[in-house]
């Protein structure tokens, strides 16, 4: 479904992806992993077309990417930081990515999931960071898109909202869509993911399963296993 | 790209700063007529206070704007839209919204006076566009130099770089070449000049309508001496114009190559 063919991209002499090659396909949930500046969140965004790669080409259902917007309409995203204008309600920010999207919507059944209906009259710059971070879902989620693209989706969320996430996932997962996240949460990552990507230095180090890291290592816990991967590029 | 600029308009107008620079702008202009009690010497006035104050205030809200919508931007160009329509789109609400606190401001108090009806109407329509105009211009600017600078510091910095320049620092170039080559003849070159900056433009602009020549200085004389006033008022309006229209282009250009 997305094909990413020798990606390369650099900010000024920084090269952060390296020569990225990777087919994703549908019905699958796939976390991107790796430490700080690996270029998790800049693969994702070239995804977006947030971030415009130097060489190398996306494509999704076949097509390029680049240069192009209406492929945007099958992809959900989920930003790291929820940061929203101040001055507008939930209600005002809901109804303007419907009138962007002009998709259908399943936004009343959510707003009911997340517990977020006294909340909608409420105007943006009054809500605590988890709500903020639910009002993000809601608007990740409120589309049927067959690609959902979350940056680390967890942070600011309590433990109720993570185990709802949780379930969504699964859900939406069992739609047939292709769900990608980053995340440092291993026990999550373990939990929900079908497939794990591996980045490190700009580089896939790794794809697979994660019974197969687990294999790889020996070491029977993600966690550890994670930790091997990177000591053994060290050393 | 409509759908943009409705969200941001209505977001900006109900912000508190809106409202600040609307109960401003009613206030000063209310004193400079209560004051001066004459339209024309009000119109000057106020004159003095837009070539001033407009582009300031339309440089510091371009700026922060831009900066403060930044990961919301991320989020909604990660949405089916076009980069160019985002821009555009935020951009007119941001321009728009201040140009309405403009209009209310300025305009209401003079209504009240009464210069409907009068005959210096014309002159202050004419302050009015030159306002409008500058407010687009500083707006754009700041909106375009916030977004080239990730550093906001440094963005600011540079936005009010070029108020200052295009406000103070210019003139002062500018007298410094009339008297360096003051054996030359100059006037092109004050025309060339006055041309690459809006303030100035707008200034004369004003100056040739309200044909004031004791308050034209030299490059207001120059216009008039050069084009004459209809010409002149026709060539600066449309030099403002195009002060508008290339740094859209290359705002544009620049957002669809950007990073976010």
């Amino acid at each position: 479904m997305i094909e990413i063919l020798k990606l390369q991209k650099s900010y000024g002499k920084n090269l952060i992806l390296k020569d990225i090659s990777l087919t994703l396909e549908r019905g699958q949930i796939i976390s991107i992993l790796g430490p700080n500046g690996s270029g998790k969140t800049t693969l994702i965004k070239s995804i977006l077309g947030l971030v415009i790669p130097q060489v190398g080409d996306i494509r999704f259902e076949g097509e390029t990417i680049l240069g192009g917007w209406e492929y945007r309409k099958k992809i959900a995203y989920l930003p790291q930081i929820a940061r929203f204008p101040e001055n507008l309600k939930i209600r005002e920010l809901v109804n303007l990515i419907k009138d962007i999207r002009q998709q259908n919507a399943d936004d009343d059944y959510l707003i009911q999931f997340f517990g977020l209906e006294k909340e909608m009259a409420k105007s943006l710059r009054s809500l605590s960071g988890g709500t903020r971070q639910k009002v993000n879902m809601l608007i990740a989620f409120m589309f049927d898109s067959p690609v959902i693209i979350l940056d680390e989706p967890t942070v600011g969320l309590d433990p109720v909202a993570i185990t709802r996430l949780k379930e969504l996932l699964a859900r939406e997962k069992d739609k047939g869509k292709l769900i990608l996240f980053t995340t440092h949460i291993m026990s999550l990552v373990e939990e929900i993911s079908d497939e794990i990507i591996f980045l490190l230095e700009g580089e896939v180090y790794f794809k697979g399963s994660v019974s197969e890291l687990n294999q790889l290592n020996g070491s029977g816990n993600l966690e550890k296993a994670i930790t091997n991967l990177m000591e053994e590029r060290n050393v | 790209m409509f759908k943009i600029f409705k969200y941001s308009f209505f977001d900006l107008i109900r912000s508190t700063w809106s409202l600040v620079y609307l109960l401003f702008f009613l206030l000063t202009t209310s004193a400079i007529l209560y004051m001066s009690g004459d339209l024309t010497k009000a119109i000057i006035s106020m004159m003095n206070v837009i070539l001033m104050l407009i582009p300031l205030v339309s440089t510091v809200f371009g700026a922060i704007y831009l900066y403060n919508s930044r990961e919301f931007a991320e989020l909604l160009l990660a949405q089916p839209i076009k980069r160019k329509s985002f821009f555009l789109g935020q951009y007119l609400g941001l321009s728009i919204s201040l140009a309405i606190s403009f209009v209310l401001g300025v305009g209401l108090p003079f209504v009240i006076f009464g210069v409907i009806g009068s005959s210096y109407l014309n002159n202050f329509l004419v302050l009015m566009v030159v306002g409008l105009l500058l407010g687009f211009i500083f707006s754009l600017l700041s909106y375009w130099v916030a977004l080239r600078f990730e550093n906001r510091i440094k963005g600011f910095g540079f936005a009010l770089f070029i108020w200052l320049f295009m406000s103070v620092i210019f003139d002062g170039i500018f007298l410094l070449i009339l008297i360096w080559f003051e054996s030359y003849p100059t006037e092109n070159l004050a025309i060339v000049l006055t041309l690459f900056n809006p303030i100035d433009l707008g200034r004369v602009l004003i100056m040739l309508f309200l044909d004031t020549s004791a308050l034209m200085g030299y490059t207001g004389a120059v216009f008039y001496k050069f084009f004459g006033a209809f010409k002149g008022i026709f060539i600066s309006a449309l030099a403002l114009i195009l002060w508008i229209i290339v740094p859209v282009f290359f705002l544009i250009r620049y957002a669809n190559k950007k990073d976010f």
